[in-house]
């Protein structure tokens, strides 16, 4: 603490007259300008702050709240009531206001769930199969026409329901085409691995744009047209074997970590090899690429907003429309920082659930 | 009776290089077999071929009745017959000790979770670990990790035990409770083919031991003739190596 040597071991006592200001002056000043780079950032930081102070105004204290009109918003800050009036359509897009309940409870659902699945009780094939059951539900829900429910065609689907169900739906799809890219890839038949490669390499070499476009374009003119597939499907298809390729490479990489003893000891035992791949290797791969799991995971939610380009409505295509409406004068600012804000919370929380999983795995591995 | 295991001629090629050069053995039932040799003359082979975790490019191997080639079918056999114990115990490190041990009963065996895990701790106990059913192998030290590799291959009621170098990863101080565990499972009437360089393990336990160089079996004896009056040259100065250290 102190850089006068202490005559005794003991510490020195609170009274002492003359410590207290300097033990407490001097850590702050040396951590600030302690040296060339502590200061280089102070200055820095301080710069950033004054230079925010515009915008937290903007944000916070010159910002409408509440407007009687939407013309009440033309002078000052941020133009919060305007979020407020419209988060109805970025939050749902077009989906019928009558049957929103459905909508609301599709993310409820998703929320619950994941907050299910952080339990450590819930794992492996149980966990699977429940956020099967869950997903279905949350199709029917939306999509309606059974159980008395009235149809709502995918095209009115919007907002942030679309972008949940994207973002689970794809990587929830693509894990297992993932697994068997991966494995073929690795494998000793030469036919599948052919194949897993040229999948992965040629997906991986195009844009997702592209293949966006692909998929909700071209393919309605190539395909006979009786074939009709939902655009919402072909998207979510484009999706699926973007996050497919990328997921392979990633759990490639977690099964090179493996030790060739794991699958000798599982054969030796007797176990057959799609069990010995989902008890034994496929959960240990997972443990050794969580972060880059949650990479191409995070990576994955924001790549949704892609849809956009081939006019799936969703959260931020939404957010879109809501500001062009004319009676408000240009929030489209704020309609993106909306948009934002739960874009981060959702990413935020993807991150803090790998930490989460990450210190179990530590724990297990060390005493 | 016939044979624990019986092979014949046996070959295995790797690429170009023949690792096992027309080996004949047989094993009784109950019958203790304890494998030497200088490193690379082909040990693990010939024990990995028994069980078929490396298949054979030539010659016969019958275990427990019935004979191995491409059918299937008889791989399954032989794994239900034979358990084995690996040099880096090969333990599953996302599973509990328990589990490590129960799991395999029930992916192989159809075992139902409660048996499975009231077998698992028959066994442990058996290998003298008991309080650690809970922990994960990475908690645990080298000795005890392969005392729980042997419970994970007795769950599995093996009538043939393989041991590839069981105690030669261990620290010096944990060679002796390994060895414990596999004197007592001898003295319980195992079948056992034991890869080792602890001769007194051999001394105490072999019926016989084989010694194998490049590939071949060179000389096979009961244990005493085999360390007091080995016949070929080959055998004398591979004794008069190992048998210098200790
Ligand atoms: N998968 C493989 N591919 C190519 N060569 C191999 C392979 N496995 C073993 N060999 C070779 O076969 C020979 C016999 O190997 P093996 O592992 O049976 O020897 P070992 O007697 O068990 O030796 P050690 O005491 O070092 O374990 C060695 O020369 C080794 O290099
Ligand atoms: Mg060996």
């Amino acid at each position: 603490m102190t850089d006068r040597a202490a005559p005794t071991p003991s510490a020195p006592t609170p009274s002492d007259p003359r410590l207290p200001p300097r033990t407490r002056r001097r850590p702050l000043i040396k951590l600030l300008f302690g040296d060339l780079v502590s200061a280089a950032l102070t200055v820095l930081a301080a710069l950033a702050i004054v230079m925010l102070l515009p915008a937290l105004n903007w944000a916070l204290l010159d910002a409408h709240w509440h407007v009687a009109a939407p013309g009440d918003c033309r002078h000052g800050g941020a133009c919060w009531a305007f979020v407020a009036a419209k988060s109805r359509l970025i939050l749902f897009g077009l989906y019928p206001p009558s049957e929103q309940w459905r909508a609301m409870i599709v993310i409820a659902l998703i929320v619950a769930m994941i907050l299910a699945s952080l339990s450590p009780r819930l794992r492996g094939g149980r966990l699977i199969a429940i956020w099967g059951g869950a997903i279905v539900a949350m199709l029917v829900l939306m999509g309606g026409g059974v159980l008395g429910l009235p149809p709502v065609p995918t095209s009115k689907w919007g907002g942030l329901p679309v972008t949940l169900l994207l973002a689970v739906l794809s990587l929830g799809l693509a894990f297992p085409l993932a697994v068997l890219l991966a494995l073929g890839r690795r494998g000793r038949l030469p036919l599948a691995r052919a194949i897993s490669v040229t999948i992965i390499e040629l997906v991986r070499g195009l844009p997702l744009v592209g293949l966006l476009f692909v998929a909700a374009i071209l393919l309605p003119l190539l395909l006979p047209p009786d074939w009709t597939v939902d655009k919402l499907g072909r998207t979510l298809a484009a999706l699926t074997i973007f996050a497919a390729a990328y997921l392979a490479e990633v759990l490639r990489g977690g099964l090179q970590g493996l030790d060739g003893g794991q699958q000798e000891a599982a054969e030796a035992l007797g176990i057959p090899y799609w069990k010995t791949v989902w008890h034994i290797i496929l959960p240990q791969a997972i443990q050794n690429v969580i972060p880059p799991l949650t990479n191409t995971a995070i990576v994955m939610v924001k790549n949704t907003s892609l849809v956009l380009i081939v006019g799936v409505f969703d959260m931020l295509s939404a957010a879109r429309s809501a500001a062009t409406d004319p009676a408000w004068p240009a929030p489209s600012t704020e309609a993106y920082l909306f948009v934002a804000l739960i874009y981060f919370v959702i990413c935020f929380g993807i991150s803090v659930y790998s930490a989460h999983l990450e210190t179990g795995v530590k724990s297990r591995r060390h005493g | 009776m016939s044979p624990a295991i019986a092979i014949r001629e046996l070959d295995k090629v790797y690429g170009e290089f023949h690792a096992l050069r027309g080996v004949d053995l047989e094993v009784s039932e109950r019958e203790r077999v304890v494998i030497c040799g200088p490193s690379g003359s082909g040990k693990s082979t010939l024990i990995r071929c028994i069980n078929q975790l490396e298949r054979h490019d030539g010659g016969a191997i019958v275990v427990g009745g019935v004979a191995l080639g491409d059918d299937l079918r008889n791989l399954d056999a032989v794994r239900r017959e034979t358990g084995m114990v690996f040099q880096h115990f090969n333990l599953f490190p996302h599973l509990t000790v328990l589990e490590n041990c129960a799991l395999p009963q029930i992916l192989s065996r159809g075992a139902r979770r409660a048996t499975a895990e009231e077998k698992a701790q028959g066994y442990l106990a058996r290998v003298r670990i008991t309080e650690q059913a809970g922990k994960y192998p990475g908690q645990l030290s080298g000795g005890q990790q392969q005392r729980v590799a042997i419970a994970r291959a007795l769950c599995m009621e093996p009538r043939i035990m393989l041991f590839d170098e069981p105690t030669s990863a261990l620290d010096p101080e944990m060679i002796s409770e390994v060895l414990d565990v596999m004197v007592d499972l001898a003295e319980a009437g195992m079948t056992m083919v034991v890869v080792t360089h602890e001769m007194g393990f051999a001394r105490k336990v072999a019926d016989r031991v084989v010694y194998m160089e490049a590939g071949r079996i060179v000389e096979t004896a009961p244990p005493d003739r085999f360390f007091s009056a080995p016949r070929d040259d080959r055998t004398r100065r591979f004794l008069s190596k190992i048998l210098k250290g200790s």
